[in-house]
């Protein structure tokens, strides 16, 4: 199903869609006020996607050199060209220990990979501890928002998954006794967890080390009761010195939640004494955007999803409605590089307003990639035959002024004179919801000949 | 100064007083304005859509009609954009460079070239704005609400010096309305729901007339307003510029 199809489903409920929107714009304001509150708001933006700019173009250097720092400091590092050789590689770390009880902390990369249904496959139990995660998780749905993962679904709906999956009374949605009762049944998961999968947000070059930023503190949890910690990272995650978390710590808390700072940033920068700490560093399609000039910069994004909560489509339309592991904006510039056909609506999902591309911290342009993206699908996908002529022709006509003029004036007159229930149509999805402009008796063309004889 | 007037091909048809008052509001200003009668389209529709590739005949049209011009001005945000930003899809002669520097947005071209903010307009309505993406964020007509750079927008800054015109505050301040080109039919359940909120916030805010320098949006807007039979009125810029005692 094509986005907008999906997005007509999800239209069906304008209460919800209501509901949806505000939840999102009311991040996006927040982001805006914490934005507002520190000096140098866009010089910040400019430093982040320089630093970015120079890992994409050293990439290779900056990853060597973390791997030499991160081994010297005890951490086993562990290369995946690909979302399977990804999952093999824990799950052997995973067999090996003989570990059957995993806690996993957020990572859109796993979720990107499918580990869960593959560790699943092999026995093991796999807990997602976010609580956003686990919403998701015991409703057997993947996460629509890459910080807010269960935004679609209001606090009655998590009620009622809860009595079903935790037993728990009917609250009508009380946020406090629902908070409570998942940290109680997730306490007893950290506490019998063999092993711990978190994600990264920033891998330090010049250290080894890598940061986690979570809300709820479950990235620690796992990763200090666990005897194993395995973190996974796309290639990307990367920054030169540790001295640039200074920078973006403060705009990924800001533009993610409007919070000044995340509750836990945690540093992991060697294992504990008797415990195993592995990190995964994953290609995946990767190097392959790299390699295309107009698309790598996406690669800089550090999933802060300030441009979903602005994207005035992803706000009305839900992040289902993308079928991907990363939604909204910047998933509709990341998607189309791994499967074309599949994703093929994506780029055509936007007004190229231009929101994404000024909300977001380390200046990706969104929006320019979209329209470059939706070049490159005409010609490679297949397209409806209609519009593909319709346009074409289109182009043509406007090369030629006096036959466009002449179809211009004759569809004005079709359109004054033809009866409403046939410009009403049902292959009018203009007029569907929308009246059609009213036509006069003269064009401006017209009127100006007139104008030029009369002078 | 020799001004090629650049009338969009939907303005052309659909809403030439948009065009009128665009050429009587520059002749009030004092500017020799020209109108070349063989222009077609700047070929956004087809670039949106993905079809860049036909637009260049088009295209070339667009720059053998208004080479001769010391400015190229229309009044219409995402067309100007269109040629300013897309046009790289030609071979880069002087005079396709020199097209695409010197295109202007009416309400731009009045400010930063004509210098000028009080034209002696008077309406004496509450006025809604709305401002259109492409000329916003596009071409930076004003600060737009996700950047922490100074307020500015040349779109208010006509409007506050028109008699007795009323500009009312809303509570999105430049939220897109949904149009998008060919985004408003193929994603239409999302257009229409964009367009409908975008009225919305007019609507709760008393606003009696919805105005802007992009007519496609207003056009989008318009249609909804006329099948819900909402008591908003739309009018481009330039009708409330051109509008005197
Ligand atoms: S593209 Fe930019 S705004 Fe969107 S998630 Fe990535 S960093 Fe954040």
């Amino acid at each position: 199903m094509s986005h907008s199809e999906k997005a007509t489903i999800f239209n069906k409920n304008e209460a919800k869609v209501n509901w949806h929107d505000k939840a999102l714009w009311y991040v996006r304001e927040k982001r805006d006020n914490a934005a507002h509150k520190i000096k140098g708001w866009e010089e910040l933006r400019n430093v982040a996607s320089g630093i970015k700019a120079n890992v994409l173009s050293n990439l290779d250097n900056y990853l060597m050199e973390f791997e030499a720092n991160a081994q010297k400091n005890g951490i086993k590092v562990h290369w995946a060209s690909s979302a399977e050789e990804h999952n093999k590689i824990i799950y052997k770390i995973l067999a090996e220990k003989g570990a059957k009880n995993i806690v996993k902390s957020k990572s859109m990369l796993t979720e990107e990979c499918h580990l869960n249904p593959f560790l699943e496959s092999k026995g093991l139990e796999v807990v997602d501890t976010d609580l956003g995660e686990y919403i998701v998780q015991i409703a057997q749905e993947p996460p629509s928002h890459i910080v807010l993962p269960a935004i679609h679904k209001t606090k009655e709906e998590v009620d009622e998954l809860f009595q079903e999956h935790l037993g728990t009374k009917p609250s009508g949605g009380d946020p406090q006794y629902l908070t409570n009762e998942a940290r109680k049944h997730l306490r007893n998961k950290f506490l019998q967890a063999d092993a711990a999968i978190t994600g990264v947000n920033f891998a330090v070059a010049d250290t080894g080390g890598f940061v986690v930023c979570t809300n709820e503190g479950n990235a620690d949890m796992g990763a200090h009761l666990a005897p194993v910690h395995i973190a996974c990272m796309g290639i990307e995650k990367i920054i030169p010195k540790e001295a640039h978390l200074g920078i973006f710590l403060r705009l990924l808390a800001r533009s993610a939640t409007g919070q000044p700072i995340t509750t836990y940033s945690s540093h992991f920068n060697t294992p504990a004494p008797g415990a195993e700490m592995h990190i995964v560093i994953v290609d995946n399609g990767r190097t392959e955007q790299l390699s295309r000039e107009d698309f790598r910069s996406s690669l800089s994004c550090i999933r802060c999803g300030a441009c979903m909560n602005t994207c005035p489509i992803y706000r009305r339309s839900g992040g289902h409605s993308y079928d991907a592991t990363i939604p909204g904006p910047i998933g509709s510039i990341l998607s189309p590089g791994k499967d074309l056909t599949k994703h093929s609506s994506l780029p055509f999902a936007s007004t190229l307003c231009g929101s994404c591309s000024n909300v977001c911290p380390v200046k990706i342009n969104i929006h320019e990639q979209l329209y470059k993206w939706r070049q490159l699908i005409v010609k490679d996908v297949k397209q409806p035959f209609v519009k593909k002529v319709i346009l074409k022709t289109t182009g043509w006509l406007m090369a030629r002024p006096k036959l466009f003029n002449l179809l211009g004036g004759s569809a004005r007159f079709m359109l004054k004179h033809a009866p409403r229930f046939m410009v009403y149509s049902k292959l009018n999805a203009w007029g569907k919801e929308r009246e059609l402009p009213e036509v006069g008796k003269q064009n401006f063309n017209e009127w100006y000949k007139n104008r030029k004889k009369n002078e | 100064m020799k001004v090629g007037l650049f009338i969009p091909c939907y303005i052309n048809q659909l809403y030439p007083k948009v065009g009128i008052a665009t050429l009587e509001l520059l002749e009030k200003l004092g500017v020799e304005v020209y109108y070349p009668s063989s222009q077609t389209c700047c070929g956004q529709p087809l670039g949106n859509s993905g079809y860049e590739d036909d637009s260049k005949g088009a295209c070339q049209l667009f720059v053998e009609n208004f080479k001769e011009y010391d400015y190229i001005v229309g009044p219409s945000g995402s067309c100007i954009y269109h040629v300013k930003h897309h046009f790289d899809i030609l071979e880069q002669t002087p005079e396709v460079i020199r097209v695409r520097n010197n295109a202007y947005e009416l309400c731009e071209f009045i400010v930063k070239v004509l210098g000028k903010t009080d034209i002696g307009a008077s309406f004496p309505y509450k006025v809604g704005l709305h401002k259109s993406c492409h000329g916003l964020r596009g071409l930076k007509l004003g600060s737009c609400s996700e950047r922490m750079d100074a307020h500015y927008s040349t779109e208010e800054d006509l409007l506050n010096n028109v008699k007795g015109l009323e500009l009312m505050s809303l509570n999105r301040k430049d939220e897109c309305c949904g149009f998008g080109g060919t985004f408003s039919v193929f994603e239409e359940a999302i257009s229409v729901k964009m367009g409908k909120d975008r009225i919305q916030d007019h609507l709760d805010n008393g606003v009696e007339v919805i105005t802007g320098a992009d007519h496609s949006c207003l056009m989008h807007l318009e249609g909804l307003l006329n099948r819900n039979k909402q008591p908003i009125r739309v009018m481009h810029i330039a009708e409330i510029l051109n509008n005197s005692l």
